[in-house]
């Protein structure tokens, strides 16, 4: 066997890296962008109803290039997105082990599944006024409310991987000779990470926008705190900034989880 | 050698009260030492409850089942099953999976077992598709890559539930080749489930034909033909005479099924036993 591929860094495949990153689906995107602005641009101009009425890219830009240079705005980012990962951290740490724990015990199963199904349909913004009341602070009733929204995602979409799992893989593995833990951690685990990873994009996207109302609603910094002051301060290019840096947040999250997925679930890439 | 397992008129349902339905009823055979018993039957007949019930995945209702004369409660891995469809697991690679049995049951060190299993995977031409997934194999190379999970871990009886099913007529024939000569040189005892005569009789020792609901032995026929076996041997009369006499048994149980108002396992039948060859698909890997 000879190693033919010098081009790692860190695990990476350099050469599949670059291909991705000057790849044709690239400058498609960059083109597609370009394009979009141009538009705009234009409808901005011309007055397009609706269209029209949204500030055009070259207002926007000039805020931009101010903003840019503005620590509070890269404070925004650095708040909302604390609040986000937090939220969703400890909605994993506590949300894995039930989804997982439901899913091998019926006994655990009947007794929590009534109360999640309950609360899992209350939108998470419905908890804001209670999350305000019974947290000390406000930053921990926001934290608390991005939790939610991923909490309930999470547990459902491992229970409902622990169920999927085929009994046929069971019966291999416990023919083969494998203890309780064998089949655990080496079938119903494994067999479990692609809908675990599925909740988490689900659950990433229902944080970004759980935390930018709730933001809006009870706090005094982060993005979602930008858009609405813009909004009562009728500053209006930097509406468009803040809708905008809410996306490129979300997109940044979500390529993160996409990412570790593909790390973690390797035999579901399509080659 | 051993492997000599003893079924004694076990009986297994489904359902409860009125609506209980027999589907093993007090069923009784022998899987000789060594030899290759093929379980040939109409669709829906109870072979994979069967299976089940060998395997210990379900328990009987009634009835001994025991291997060298020591009863079996529960799966082990002296009974191993290759299943319908591969149950190969898809998160591990071709030689994780075959290596998975003597590792979880931490028998030897890892250098020994993965010299086994290489040596196994080359036997069935899997040696350079060590590192894939089962994804990236072509449904031939999952079913050998199966064959071989099986085997390393040296199991006194192995049990294949309609294993090359849904493979193409020329995969399957690859197949059979394979799996006939892995059988010839390791001789363990095997029972394969199949609903396709030829194959059937072109791999047995012993034809073991099942009768329709509830499942019971109608028929045992010893199959002489030499081994090896060889595909030619399906031209001759002594083949012509076992299929003849086997259809005519399974015609028979088709019948029965009609009579007592099952469509399915006639059409199954006609389906099974009309010979259609399809071989547009070869044994490549999917890219």
């Amino acid at each position: 066997m000879t190693k033919q591929k010098p081009s790692y860094f860190m695990g990476i495949n350099l050469r599949k890296l670059r291909k991705t990153i000057f790849g044709k689906a690239t400058y498609r995107g960059i083109v597609a962008i370009i394009g979009t602005i141009i538009f705009w641009e234009i409808c901005s101009r011309l007055n397009v109803p609706v269209i029209g009425m949204i500030p055009p890219p070259s207002l926007v830009f000039n805020s931009l290039s101010e903003l840019l240079r503005d620590p509070d705005y890269w404070e925004s980012w650095v708040v909302s997105f604390q609040r986000v990962f937090t939220g969703f951290i400890v909605a994993q740490i506590i949300g894995i082990p039930i989804g997982l724990i439901m899913g091998i015990n019926r006994h655990f199963r009947e007794l929590s599944f009534p109360i999640i199904e309950i609360l899992r349909p209350i939108p998470p913004l419905a908890w804001v006024p209670t999350a305000v009341i019974f947290w000390p602070t406000p930053e921990m009733s926001i934290t608390f409310v991005t939790f939610l929204g991923a909490f309930f995602t999470m547990v459902l979409n491992i229970l409902g991987g622990v169920k999927n799992v085929d009994i046929r893989y069971v019966r291999a593995a416990i023919s083969l000779g494998s203890s309780k833990t064998d089949i655990f951690w080496r079938i119903i685990l494994p067999a479990t990470l692609p809908s675990l990873f599925t909740g988490m994009t689900v659950g990433m996207g229902i944080t970004w926008e759980v935390v930018v109302a709730a933001e809006m609603i009870a706090s005094r910094s982060g993005l979602g705190f930008m858009t609405w002051q813009s909004y009562v301060a009728g500053n209006y290019p930097v509406i468009v900034i803040g809708m905008i840096s809410i996306g490129i947040a979300g997109y940044i999250s979500s390529s993160f989880i996409r990412l570790l997925g593909g790390r973690l679930t390797p035999w579901l890439k399509i080659i | 050698m051993s492997g000599q397992m003893e079924i004694e008129s076990i009986t297994k349902s489904y359902g409860m009260g009125s609506l209980r339905k027999p589907v093993i009823e007090d069923c009784s055979f022998t899987l000789e030492e060594g030899k290759l018993t093929v379980l040939i039957g109409p669709s829906g007949c109870g072979k994979t409850t069967l299976i089940n019930v060998l395997a210990g995945y379900d328990a009987v209702e009634s009835g001994t089942i025991s291997i060298d004369g020591s009863p079996v409660k529960g799966p082990g891995k002296d009974r191993l099953v290759v299943f319908q469809e591969t149950a190969l697991f898809p998160w591990m690679t071709t030689l994780q999976n075959v290596t998975y049995g003597p590792m979880v049951r931490g028998e030897r060190n890892q250098k020994d077992i993965e010299n086994a299993a290489m040596e196994l995977l080359r036997k069935v031409g899997l040696e350079e598709f060590k590192d894939k997934y089962p994804t990236q194999l072509s449904g031939g190379m999952q079913r050998r890559a199966e064959l071989v999970r099986a085997l390393i871990n040296t199991p006194k009886v192995m049990m294949l539930d309609e294993p090359f099913r849904g493979l193409d007529a020329m995969t399957r024939e690859l197949m059979q080749e394979y799996y006939v000569r892995l059988f010839e040189e390791h001789g363990i005892t095997n029972l394969f489930v199949t609903s396709e005569i030829e194959e059937a009789i072109f791999l047995a020792d012993r034809l073991m034909i099942l009768t329709n609901l509830p499942a019971k032995v109608r028929t045992v026929m010893e199959i002489k033909l030499p081994r090896p076996r060889e595909f030619q041997m399906l031209t001759s009369t002594e083949y012509l005479g076992y299929k003849q006499k086997a259809l005519e048994i399974l015609h028979e149980e088709a019948m029965k099924a009609f009579g007592s108002g099952s469509r399915a396992a006639v059409s199954d039948f006609i389906e099974a036993y009309s010979e259609v060859k399809d071989a547009s698909k070869t044994d490549e890997p999917h890219s």
